[in-house]
């Protein structure tokens, strides 16, 4: 009863597959996303009082709506910026929480894997602009503190576990090495300095 | 010899294609899996400020985006306006928009949501504050600037 069946040509095969090849070759989009990842600070609530932080663990940085930075208080350079927080926020001695009158505090925290009990720094960098500062600038900044803070970050693994930070694949070392150094940038409440 | 001679004078036969088919469909999974669709069409200009220090968006699924630019329509001015999905919007409607992206996720995926901010490099940092205040109000923390990566000169 049973005929033997034609083959199905399959010639055409390619061709297809060419067409749909084709189609996705055209909606692809490969270049893959990347920017400056930040977390935002929860809403102040109603009833918070300000901080107080002490003078010399506040690395201030302040955008003007010209572009300009005031790097605590005198005129600053992007290009002289991550020199300058790499200096507040280094921390060259875990084990000693004795610093010099200038420098921030140290407090001390428990990472077991760095040796215990260590000094970190209490350095915070404040960053405050305008809001008629370029999106641009603001970037730049952004960059040169999160490039201060990388770079600390990568001398520290050096010396603890010999690789660079981006080379270190044990969750715990990671761990370790941002608490140790944590990014510390505050940013203002927005204040309107400047106008438009 | 006359064995090895028996070969030759025929012409080359023909390259099998049979194979052919498995190339390609080799090819066209490849993009099938790497391909991302658009996922709006562009009402704003937005040329991205460039950075050194940029990280890979992981998970692209979990990202919901916020462009601001200056309308692509010169009509429209050249003042910097906020874009969700495919429309423009003002500031109170991000609540909205980052709500109904919450909905889409699954409930263990709605901490990892992050916002991706796709902003023009001229737009100045009045909307930007906004946006990130309000942002800060709905409990979107998390939070990217979008950068071009910039070859670091003193690396």
């Amino acid at each position: 009863m049973a005929r033997p069946v034609n083959e199905i040509n399959a010639g055409s095969m390619a061709d297809i597959a060419f067409l749909l090849l084709i189609f996705f070759l055209v909606t692809t989009t490969m270049d893959t996303d990347s920017g400056i990842t930040r977390k935002l600070p929860p809403p102040p609530p109603e009833d918070m009082e300000d901080i107080k932080v002490k003078e010399r663990n506040i690395f201030k940085v302040l955008v003007n709506k010209n572009d300009r930075l005031l790097v605590n208080g005198e005129p600053g350079d992007v290009r002289d910026l991550r020199r300058q927080a790499k200096e507040f926020l280094a921390n060259k001695n875990l084990k000693s929480g004795a610093v010099p009158e200038d420098r921030p505090e140290k407090k001390e925290v428990d990472i077991p894997l760095l040796g215990g009990n260590v000094w970190i720094s209490k350095g915070i960098i404040s960053l405050k602009n305008d809001r008629g500062t370029s999106y641009d600038m603001y970037i730049q900044v952004q960059n040169e503190l999160a490039a201060a803070i990388r770079e600390l970050r990568d001398e520290m693994t050096q010396d603890y576990f010999g690789m660079r930070f981006d080379q270190l694949t044990d969750e715990d070392k990671i761990k370790a090495i941002q608490k140790a150094i944590p990014v510390a940038i505050s940013e203002a409440e927005p204040e309107d300095i400047g106008g438009k | 010899m006359a064995k090895f001679k028996k070969k030759g004078g025929k012409g080359t036969p023909g390259i099998s294609t049979a194979s052919l088919p498995d190339i390609i469909f080799m090819l066209l999974f490849f993009f099938m899996v790497t391909t991302t669709m658009r996922e709006a069409t562009l009402l704003v200009r937005i040329t991205a400020p460039q950075a050194t220090e940029v990280q890979k968006l992981e998970k692209k699924s979990l990202v919901d985006y916020i462009y601001i630019g200056p309308p692509q329509r010169k009509a429209l001015g050249t003042d910097s306006r906020i874009q969700l999905n495919d429309q423009f919007a003002e500031v109170k409607d991000i609540r909205e928009f980052i709500e109904l992206g919450r909905s889409q996720r699954d409930e263990s995926e709605k901490q990892l949501i992050t916002t991706s901010l796709k902003v023009d490099k001229e737009t100045k940092m009045g909307i930007v504050t906004d946006v990130k205040q309000e942002l800060r109000e709905v409990g979107a923390f998390k939070i990217n600037y979008s950068t071009a990566k910039k070859q670091d000169s003193k690396k």
